[in-house]
């Protein structure tokens, strides 16, 4: 039963903003999110953890925020915040899991 | 004392304990209800975990003002596997006076560090969301540093409606 992994949407502001205007930046991947503390119901062994320990924020190529997640995020994770809108410039994200495994996704922020 | 079979704090043991303290305090004069009640609840809670020692290293020491920060969610989860968590700060985010960093902490879940953020001034303003998954009942407590090293915080009581699935 292979879980659907991958897959990260971002979704920023889809016209131009102001600048300085600070803009809400929505996130979501699929990923298992394993604690490691789960037992499989059938085999009543411990499912291995495998979750995604951290987030990357760049924006005009310049880190702006950084998450450490544990296990204890939910499946699939969404994740939002915001950033203030500088400059026209891309805005990307890469998630990182335990098992080393990277995503990344990106958007561009138009400043008129 | 029969403790042999395991250290698990049985039923029985439990009371033969709380019985030999009761008696041993009332044999000095004091009053053992109080202490035995405290007994009874120490084994019905869960592992204590050192929050204050967990946050201190997290975060780094000193007192947290209870201020500034605040988690928008009703105070019972409807699903524990998917708990809306979103963290505001009402803290300016300039170049010299911003948050730093913010951690999101569950007591009651088998390791309570759950989720943290760095910031920079270019976020422009604390507000992030996430889902976490509550194993119980749990005080939920946010900590915010700011890039002077105060500390602000908040502590919310959250609970977990009856047959929820941590996941």
């Amino acid at each position: 039963m292979a879980e659907e992994i991958g897959s990260p949407k971002i979704r920023g502001p889809k016209d131009p903003v102001k600048k300085g205007e600070l803009v809400e930046i929505k996130s979501l991947i699929k990923h298992p999110m394993e604690s490691g503390l789960r037992k499989d119901k059938a085999t009543d062994a411990l499912i291995p953890a495998h979750f995604i320990e951290s987030v990357v924020v760049e924006y005009g190529g310049k880190q702006v925020l950084k998450a450490a997640w544990s296990g204890a995020v939910s499946k699939d994770p969404f994740f939002s915040f915001f950033v203030k809108a500088e400059a026209t410039g891309p805005l990307k994200m890469t998630w990182k899991d335990n098992k080393g495994q990277t995503f990344e996704a990106s958007t561009t922020i138009t400043v008129a | 004392m029969v403790m042999d079979r395991k250290n698990a704090v049985t039923r029985r043991t439990f009371f033969r304990t709380a019985g030999v303290l009761g008696a041993t305090v009332a044999a000095g004069g004091l009053l053992g209800f109080p202490l035995s009640q405290t007994q009874a609840e120490d084994a019905a809670a869960p592992a204590a975990v050192d929050m204050d020692g967990l946050i201190a290293k997290q975060m780094g020491p000193g007192a947290i003002a209870m201020e500034k920060v605040t988690l928008d969610i009703p105070a019972t989860a409807e699903n524990a596997a998917l708990v809306r968590m979103p963290i505001v700060v009402d803290h300016p985010m300039e170049a010299n006076n911003f948050i730093q960093s913010v951690a999101l902490f569950i007591d009651n879940n088998p390791s309570p560090l759950v989720a943290q953020f760095e910031l920079t001034p270019e976020a422009g303003k604390v507000s992030l969301e996430f889902r976490s998954r509550m194993a119980k009942t749990s005080k939920v407590r946010v900590v915010a540093k700011s890039n002077t090293g105060k500390l602000y915080g908040l502590v919310k009581e959250i609970q977990v409606a009856a047959g929820g699935c941590a996941g």
